[in-house]
């Protein structure tokens, strides 16, 4: 039996252990089988957002760790083991700071922004296949889906830049807005030219067609066919998260904290959570597109489920690891720089790219 | 379309101005049209504060001048008073003060280093900086207990003998910083986004400099051969084998790259002083002012008058520290205290020219430039 997503996975667990059928009855005896489809589903919904919250948690902690190890420190050691608990300390510290709202301040926009910034954020999970059935909803245009709902986060950027009414604020919310716009088009770019070999926007038949090896050795992964679409998409997405070098959203250097400068407390949490959050739904994208996705080799007498959800986050933890590991090591680009790099080099090659793409795609030179 | 610009108070409470300084710019977008450096912030009297001192009560606000590189500053007061009372220094006393110079040369410039890729936005250097440092400052607190506000130096000589396993550690520093310098070298100066950073930005030419009053590592980044050290040579630095590092390209790589080639040189001269110091007092020994006690024991912290009377007179004296020309100008009148002081100090005049270089770039060029000049606020205030 084919199990597309995580509902019917809830539905075949339950059936296995043989409470499927009588909790579905007694709901059937009351006429609200619905009620039952909604349950499971506000269950899913329940286990994917407890686990965005506590990967978030993990990736902070895990930033500090990676920071310390390439500078040579410790990192956070006092708070539970090895500083485990230290986010969660952080979180708590966080909720008791007072709210500070500037008195010119526009309160609502103020306000709703950092919920705006968080929203996206969560939404960009619903496509992303964690693992073999393992998808809240394997939609058709799974990969639009995904560009077009980060797309909504730099407009809470620039509703919360001008809402601070600050000048750094401002100017950081300017700089996050045109460097999104120049780097989701090679980011699209980078992607069509993936969907070119599938003909399916949908994420799982991107990751079915990567099943499998050439001569036994190499995996069939898209970044074996699509060596500068992967670099490209790789430091659009960079772009995209904001982080260093292209972390002109914030450039603590140069605008204080950028456009969340007067955030306190839980509202700067948000921004917080909702750049973890983004970090790895965009390396879990990644992987999906380039590395893979949840593929890897069968392991007998485990569910496949179990060990492609293991292989999945492998992968993405390693995506991760590069862009802290970058983060670490190189100085900041220059805003211009950065556009120029973005129009100038990246769409050029992205078109490039997709250009032999379709070529290679038309000749059937690869299957 | 109607645009309009935007004045923005950088500072005085910013990331990246080191200290309390505020620039004070006025921006087409992201492009700065004009630039005024607003500095007193950290003003402490100290030229003021002198007057009411003793000579040697003094010594102690060298420190906190520039307080990154403290030796350089209790060398060019004590080199100035010695020059209004005519002392010798011992040999040995002159070697040590070579020597602490020297390490206080690599100290800021590794301090320097970080906060400038700290301010290109990588956080991984300042902590390397600040590794070697640590070294470096615990050599210091070998040599005198403190680890940045020495008060070291002694009219007529150095406060203390070096102590006994003090060379043995200096060559274990000297080894440790070449393997340093040369990972540094590979993790930064290549670095394509470095260089997109640096070439090219905040040039100032070699003739507006000099106007400007620039000194040490910033002009000789303008390709300036000017090294007080060589052009006015004091102390031991005739006999040492070292080479001013001067750079043409007169931007803010130039810069850079002169700081981490002078590290490399004072290394090459603490290897040197480390090979050929000589054995002898390490305070002059010739008689000034009120003698000491009778009864005392001869050493060097009893036998330096704590009332010390200079002959009336005034003295100019200039030495190379870290940041550039560093100059006491001391008067006497015959009393106890000065009649004034003077202190020229680098940090303050080569701020000076960054509203010069900075005029049509953007911020971040601003934080970049401003780096390199390598300023420490309370060097610029005084």
């Amino acid at each position: 039996m084919m199990i597309a997503n995580a509902y019917e996975l809830i539905v075949y667990i339950l059936t296995t252990i043989g409470v499927y059928e009588p909790i579905n009855n007694i709901f059937m005896s009351f006429g609200l089988d619905d009620i039952l489809k909604i349950i499971i589903m506000l269950v899913e919904i329940a286990i994917l957002f407890a686990f965005v919250l506590v990967t978030i948690m993990f990736l902070t902690w895990m930033e500090r760790k990676v920071v310390a190890m390439v500078q040579s420190r410790y990192g956070p050691m006092v708070t539970g083991p090895r500083g485990l608990l230290q986010p969660v300390m952080d979180g708590v510290k966080l909720i008791g700071k007072e709210d500070i709202i500037p008195e010119k301040a526009d309160r609502w926009i103020f306000t709703l922004a950092p919920f705006i910034v968080f929203v996206p954020a969560l939404l960009v999970f619903i496509p992303l296949p964690f693992g073999e059935s393992l998808i809240i909803s394997d939609l058709r245009v799974g990969l639009l889906y995904i560009i077009a709902i980060s797309a909504i986060s730099p407009v809470a950027i620039l509703l919360a830049g001008w809402a601070s009414n600050n000048k750094y604020s401002l100017l950081g919310a300017m700089r996050a807005v045109a460097q999104d716009i120049s780097y989701t088009i090679p980011l699209a770019l980078a992607a069509i030219a993936v969907v070119l070999f599938t003909s399916s926007l949908s994420t799982v038949d991107i990751v079915n067609a990567q099943a499998g090896t050439w001569f036994g050795i190499i995996p069939k992964w898209f970044i074996f066919i699509q060596p500068l679409g992967f670099i490209l998409f790789l430091i659009a997405s960079i772009a995209e998260m904001g982080r260093i070098p292209f972390d002109f959203q914030e450039s603590e250097q140069e605008l204080v904290a950028g456009f969340f400068t007067e955030y306190s407390g839980m509202k700067f949490a948000m921004f917080f959570l909702a750049e973890y959050a983004h970090l790895f739904a965009v390396s879990g994208i990644i992987v999906t597109l380039f590395l893979g996705g949840w593929n890897g080799p069968v392991i007998p007498f485990i569910p496949v489920q179990i060990t492609s959800l293991v292989y999945f986050l492998i992968k993405t933890y390693a995506v991760i690891f590069f862009a802290m590991w970058l983060r670490d090591t190189v100085p900041r680009v220059r805003i211009d720089q950065l556009l120029n790099l973005g129009w100038k080099i990246m769409i050029p090659l992205a078109l490039l790219n997709l250009l032999i793409t379709g070529f290679v795609v038309t000749a059937g030179v690869i299957q | 379309m109607e645009t309009e610009e935007l004045l923005i108070n950088m500072g005085p409470v910013h990331p990246s101005t080191h200290g309390v300084l505020r620039f004070k710019l006025r921006m087409d977008g992201e492009i700065i049209k004009e630039c005024t450096v607003v500095m007193g912030y950290l003003h402490r009297g100290t030229e003021k504060l002198a007057e009411m001192k003793t000579y040697l009560q003094f010594i102690p606000y060298t420190d906190r001048l520039d307080y990154i590189s403290a030796m350089p500053n209790n060398y060019a007061y004590v080199k100035a008073v010695e020059e209004l009372a005519g002392i010798e220094v011992p040999l040995r006393a002159e070697y040590i003060r070579v020597l602490t110079v020297e390490l206080n040369r690599i100290v800021n410039h590794l301090v320097f280093m970080g906060s400038l890729l700290l301010d290109l936005g990588a956080s991984t250097a300042i902590m390397y900086g600040f590794r070697e440092r640590e070294k470096a400052l615990q050599l210091y607190e070998m040599l005198c207990g403190a680890r940045m506000t020495f008060s070291y130096f002694r009219i007529g000589g150095v406060r203390d003998d070096l102590p006994d396993d003090f060379m043995s550690k200096l060559n274990e520093f000297i080894k440790d910083m070449e393997k340093r310098i040369e990972d540094y070298k590979g993790l930064i100066n290549g670095n394509e986004i470095f260089m997109m950073r640096m070439k090219g930005i905040g040039v100032i030419s070699a003739e507006e400099a000099i106007n400007y009053g620039m000194t040490g590592p910033s002009l000789r980044g303008s390709g300036v051969n000017y090294d007080i050290r060589k052009i006015e040579p004091y102390s031991i630095y005739p006999d040492l084998d070292f080479k001013a590092c001067v750079r043409p390209e007169c931007d803010s790589y130039a810069r850079y790259m002169v700081r981490i080639d002078e590290m490399e040189e004072s290394l090459h001269i603490l290897r040197q002083i480390a090979d050929t110091i000589p054995k002898s007092e390490v305070v002059a020994t010739q008689k000034y002012g009120i003698a000491p006690l009778t009864g005392m024991p001869y050493t060097a912290q009893t036998y330096f008058p704590r009332i010390f009377i200079p002959p009336a007179g005034e003295a100019y004296s200039r030495i190379e520290a870290p940041k550039g020309e560093l100059g006491f100008y001391v008067v006497s009148d015959g009393t106890t205290k000065p009649y004034r002081v003077k202190i020229r100090s680098p940090s303050f005049c080569n701020l000076t020219a960054i509203p010069k270089m900075v005029v049509g770039l953007k911020i971040p060029d601003l934080i970049a430039a401003f780096g390199t000049i390598d300023v420490v606020l309370g060097d610029v205030d005084r």
